[in-house]
């Protein structure tokens, strides 16, 4: 990421952090104070030991006053420590809430052609684990960084007001350990890499075969499965032992310098105690510097590619928050209450990609109460029309009308108040089945829950549920079959029964004998409304009002069926295609 | 848990080695505050430069050695870790291989999958873990303290009061924030699912104008989110302050009794400062240790969940010796009184079905969703053994094969089209390894497949990609076809292969499987009555038994269930003809 986007993430951050900011100075303020204590530690406890020279030589009266400072200093330090924590546990987690709030607020409004384009596990993992990782990363690693720069200056400045001879010793040598570090680092980085591609291919075979486990043993595949197994096996454990060796040796090598360093401070201090020059005391305060002087420096080389991961996270949120959203209904625009339920298409195009044209020039006059049943080949557009009448999509030609109103100058809320649709995937989110069937009227009462089910040839077998109405419906259980989910969205539309209806057909998944079922409720459901159904089969077709025959975007017939038999087309030969078999 | 371990068997010399260079490298480490004692004591005093460098260069020394254990240690636990998540994985797959259908209905697909990956790294990383700290950790701890009493038993009795005390915080607080980050984790996990939900069903929010109140929703277990974790941090926040004042408050008894000891002279300076750097040991390795547990805790969880696939089935004994077919009897069939349960269901699927097929017959299934077409079919080639009854193929009960051998003579179309990476050659060979070239194209021939192969630029030679995201559902649907039939099958079972087809192909599809030269016995799984009309025989099923057996016009006649199907299909002629 350019630096410019990384400050312009930064100062979005910023705004978020805002309604925190006395906290955060406090938390600042806090810091200052544990590193300056933990750093004035090491001075008292030498102190102390320089009054401790030796037999019959201590001056008790010193020592107990220092320990005694310690005591209020550890205890200061140790306070300030947790509520420096509390704090930054408070905003981190608070931010995080806020952040993901907004986010999901925006995911209602975004237009559902951004979300039909994104995987849903994209954007799950956008609002999940970025904000999560940038929780951890920026808040966490922010107040690391600070105390980390904290303790360095202090530890310079208290090492220098000790002696700055030795502090020069330190000054020279620890770099090197940085050097090791970062030196380890990047070898290990394209080591990872090579490791993360491996894994990756094996995952992917990994997952193939598993899921077609069952095609595999149908074959007999076993043993060739296993082979071309092992060959990736074989070659992400090479890649994994390098990779994982490489990046065990961070620690000792940089170990392994502080010890060095920690040497030298000891040579250094003691030939400078021998000049009279340092107390014993001293050497230890230093001695005990040079081990904490390093760790910070460690930290933060680490913290530092976590804040950077972590912008790149806050980035990838603040992307999702700041799409923009559907167009908003215009000012002024009208409520549509009480629709008949006349719907006409004037002059539509639509296309899905600006390239590639789907629906161009589409004339459509629906009636209050027709009937319209819309058939053709996979891919042919049935649904897109849909998605333009319920306004999930806004036609880029021509105009779709309501009640002779243009639909771009009605509320959405209120045009889709006056439709009811069954789609054919059956969505039921994860609640009971009374609360499903409640979605589109949220006060209604039991009973007109159950004359809904009823009406839709559901109640029978929501009574043989486990808890009935109370049965919490989940896909992970699967107990409900794909006719039975139906017939719950079904349900649910009869509840609130708006005077447009809008029937995506059940599929092959379910059997014919069900289906009958749900052909009645539909029927019953159609009573006296305008209704669209997107037809499979044909033969659900033919007492429909208005036939619209689709291919490729186009409506190239459109009428009844006895006429459009008679017109001999492109409708009249698929119908006898199925029923010649 | 434990039971993996035995994937370590071939890196035993490793998984010595690694915790025993560990703890080499912890002891020398454990020397160093003596030496820089002796500097105070002896160099210092006496002005021996000398002494002081020789000392000095002597820490280099231990750092150096110490460096060297360390590396080997590294490396070793390397291997062995990586070892060990290669055998793991190489025999989890093996056993995967080795499942049957019931096994694998009851792990998931998925699950085996996240079994496989990331809980095998995550028990990789837990045993590399453990070779290197879990010795380390104590040994310096302990170590600490005894060293401490070879300087000076009576102060290192702090040292005795003090460490139960961290432990007790350390873990204490371990204790109490791991199981709340298990429920800030469940917590999670519904804010997850919320959000997949909203985009799962983005439709129907919208169209039931639902999207306030789902907002409103998401805010709410939103907040109930981050108060947890707000709760685990005000928790979480106690170990830090909490070790820091135990650590400290041990200098400050340390440093007291050492001043008493050294001014009635039997401590020295030097003495005090080596005690003061063992206790400041001592709460490093403590909190890694804690860290360690943490880990080691989550990759127990993920090695119990890869033992539980271990101990789940695998394939029950298997006979060894083909049977002798009568040639006469090839491609026939039986089932008789055959009934089938699915492990841990409560209802059977199949209930007491009897039939024979002849061998060249076409034989029809058809039945509602539910109804036990699929698993009838599964009984076929032994994806599951009937729970009561007996199959017979060839003249011969279907459990005298092997089960290779059995399946080697069908071919199966099954619903769902996959196809495997590799190519389109691969792919087909899949149904009989030395096919030639000849052969491929016969069987795409006859599946209606040829045009999709000469399509594409490579022939028989075009990648296949992963699940054939390169192909068609149709296509996919042809090739699968062209697959079971290359080995030239005595029986061929189309599992609803035909939904993805148009009628057009469907019907060439079926004409052409009448003229294949070895005329196999063919079982069509349909929902459609079109597709079966014309079978020698059609089995009805209705929830697990047979309604009907007969042809086409029989079964018009005699069977209700089989009408209702019919009309359900044909509702215009039905009425028609009166």
């Amino acid at each position: 990421m350019a630096e410019k986007a990384q400050a312009g993430t930064l100062r979005r951050v910023l705004r978020y952090v805002k309604r925190f900011r006395l906290w955060l100075v406090l938390t600042l303020l806090l810091a200052v104070v544990t590193v300056a204590l933990t750093l004035y530690i090491p001075i008292l406890v030498g102190r102390a030991l320089d009054a401790i020279a030796g037999a019959g030589n201590v001056d008790f009266g010193a020592v107990s006053r220092i320990l005694f400072t310690v005591g209020v200093s550890v205890a200061v330090t140790a306070l300030a420590q947790w509520v420096m924590s509390l704090l930054t546990n408070r905003i981190t987690y608070r931010v995080v809430e806020q952040i993901r709030d907004q986010a999901f607020a925006r995911l209602e409004v975004l237009p559902v052609s951004y979300l039909d384009s994104h995987p849903t596990g994209e954007i799950v993992s956008r609002m999940i684990s970025d904000t999560d990782q940038f929780a951890d990363g920026l808040l966490m690693g922010f107040t690391q960084l600070f105390t980390g720069v904290l303790t360095i200056l202090g530890t310079l400045l208290f090492m220098l007001t000790i002696h700055p001879g030795i502090t020069v010793v330190v000054i020279v040598l620890t770099p090197l350990s940085l050097f090791a570090a970062s030196f380890i680092a990047k070898r290990t980085y394209a080591l990872f890499q090579q490791q993360a591609q491996t894994r990756a291919a094996q995952t992917a075979l990994i997952n193939e075969t598993v899921s077609g486990q069952r095609i595999v043993q149908a074959f007999s595949q076993e043993q060739a499965v296993l082979r071309k197994f092992d060959a990736c096996n074989d070659a992400l454990q090479e890649a994994s032992l390098r990779a994982t060796f490489y990046s065990s040796l961070t620690n000792p090598v940089t170990r392994f310098i502080n010890a060095l360093v920690y040497a030298a401070v000891g040579l250094t201090g003691a030939l400078a105690a021998i000049s009279g020059r340092i107390t014993v005391g001293g050497l230890s305060c230093f001695l005990s510097y040079a081990n904490q002087y390093t760790k910070p420096f460690n930290e933060i080389s680490g913290v530092m590619t976590e804040l950077q991961n972590a912008l790149a996270c806050a980035d990838r949120v603040f992307q999702l928050i700041e799409e923009p959203a559907q167009s908003p209904d215009p000012e002024g625009a009208c409520v549509l209450e009480s629709a008949e339920g006349a719907i006409r298409f004037d002059d539509v195009s639509f296309s899905y990609v600006p390239e590639r044209p789907l629906i161009t020039h589409c004339n459509i006059d629906v009636q209050p109460g027709q009937r319209v049943a819309i058939v053709g080949p996979t891919g042919c557009g049935k649904t897109t029309l849909i998605n333009l009448l319920m306004r999930f999509y806004d036609v880029s030609g021509g105009a779709i009308l309501a009640e002779g109103t243009d639909i771009r100058q009605i509320t959405r809320e209120s045009l889709r108040a006056q439709i009811g649709m069954v789609l054919q995937d059956t969505w039921l989110r994860h609640a009971t089945v009374r609360e499903n069937i409640r979605m589109g009227r949220p006060d209604a009462d039991d009973e007109a829950v159950i004359a809904a089910a009823k009406a839709a040839h559901a109640h029978s077998f929501i009574r043989r549920l486990p808890q009935g109405y109370d049965t919490v419906i989940s896909d992970k259980s699967g107990s409900l079959s794909q006719g039975q989910r139906q017939l719950l969205c079904i349900a649910r539309v009869m509840l609130c029964l708006p005077p447009v209806l809008i029937l995506d057909e059940a599929t092959s998944s379910i059997d014919t004998r069900t289906e009958l079922k749900i052909q009645s409720a539909f029927q019953q459901m159609m009573q006296g409304r305008t209704s669209f159904i997107v037809a499979h089969r044909l033969s659900t077709v033919q007492e429909a009002d208005l036939i619209l025959v689709m291919k490729d975007g186009h409506i190239i017939e459109q009428g009844s069926h006895a006429a459009l038999l008679e017109h001999g087309g492109f409708y009249a030969h698929l119908y006898q295609s199925q029923f010649a078999g | 848990m434990w039971k993996l371990l035995r994937f370590l068997r071939e890196y035993k010399k490793e998984s010595i080695l690694a915790p025993l260079f560990k703890c080499l490298e912890a002891a020398f480490e454990l020397f160093v505050p003596l030496v820089v004692a002796a500097i105070i004591d002896r160099g210092i005093p006496t002005q021996n430069k000398g002494y002081i460098i020789r000392m000095c260069l002597l820490m280099a020394l231990l750092a150096a050695v110490g460096l060297t254990n360390t590396l080997f240690a590294q490396y070793f636990a390397a291997k062995a870790a990586t070892g060990f998540s290669a055998k793991l994985r190489r025999a989890l797959m093996a056993h995967i291989q080795s499942m049957t259908y019931s096994d694998l209905d009851t792990l998931g697909t998925s699950s085996l999958i996240t079994r496989m990956t990331s809980d095998v790294n995550q028990v990789q990383t837990g045993v590399n873990l453990a070779l290197r700290l879990a010795l380390r950790s104590p040994i310096i701890v302990f170590g600490a303290m005894i060293m401490a009493f070879t300087v000076d038993a009576k102060a290192a009795l702090v040292f005795v009061g003090v460490i139960p005390l961290l432990a007790a915080v350390v873990f204490g607080v371990m204790l109490v924030t791991i199981p709340m980050y298990r429920r800030v984790q469940s917590r999670l996990d519904s804010v997850t699912d919320i959000t997949r939900d909203n985009l799962d069903g983005v439709r129907a929010i919208r169209a039931f104008r639902r999207e306030a109140a789902e907002t409103a929703a998401f805010r709410e277990e939103n907040e109930k989110l981050a108060a947890m974790q707000e709760r685990v941090g005000r928790f979480a926040a106690l170990m830090n302050p909490g070790t820091y004042i135990l650590v400290n408050g041990a200098v400050i008894l340390l440093l007291w009794i050492g001043a008493v000891r050294v001014d009635a002279g039997v401590l020295t300076q030097g003495a005090v400062v080596a005690l003061y750097n063992y206790m400041s040991q001592i709460l490093v390795e403590l909190i890694k240790l804690a860290n360690l547990i943490i880990t080691l805790n989550k990759t127990a969880a993920c090695g119990n969940r890869i033992q539980a696939v271990f101990e789940s089935g695998g394939a029950p004994t298997e006979t060894a010796a083909a049977p002798a077919v009568d040639p006469a009897q090839r491609g026939a069939v039986t089932f008789s009184h055959v009934g089938f349960t699915y492990q841990n269901a409560g209802a059977p699927s199949l209930t007491d079905i009897s039939f024979s097929a002849a061998p060249g017959e076409v034989i029809g299934i058809i039945g509602g969703t539910g109804a036990g077409k699929s698993t009838l079919i599964n009984l076929l080639p032994r994806f599951y053994e009937p729970t009561e009854g007996s199959i017979t193929v060839d003249g011969v009960p279907a459990a005298d094969f092997p089960r290779d051998d059995l399946r080697r003579r069908i071919g199966i179309v099954p619903q769902k089209a996959v196809l495997f990476q590799g190519t389109i050659r691969e792919n087909l060979q899949w149904g009989k390894a030395d096919a030639d070239d000849e052969a491929l194209w016969d069987a795409l021939k006859a599946a209606q497949a040829v045009d999709i192969v000469q399509a594409k630029p490579g022939g028989l030679d075009e990648p296949v990609q992963e699940g054939g995201r390169n192909f068609s559902g149709g296509q996919k649907q042809r090739l699968t076809v062209a697959r079971a039939l290359v080995r030239r099958p005595e029986f061929l079972i189309l599992d609803d292969s035909a939904s993805a087809l148009d009628y057009a192909t469907d019907a060439a599809l079926r004409q052409a499987l009448k003229t294949l030269p070895d005329r196999p016995t063919v079982f069509i799984v349909s929902q459609r009555t079109a597709s079966i009309a014309h079978a020698d025989k059609i089995l009805v099923l209705d929830d697990g038994h047979l309604a009907g057996i007969g042809t086409h016009d029989a079964l018009l006649q005699s069977c209700p269930v089989y009408q209702e199907i019919y009309a359900s299909q044909h509702q215009g002629e039905v009425q028609a003809n009166g």
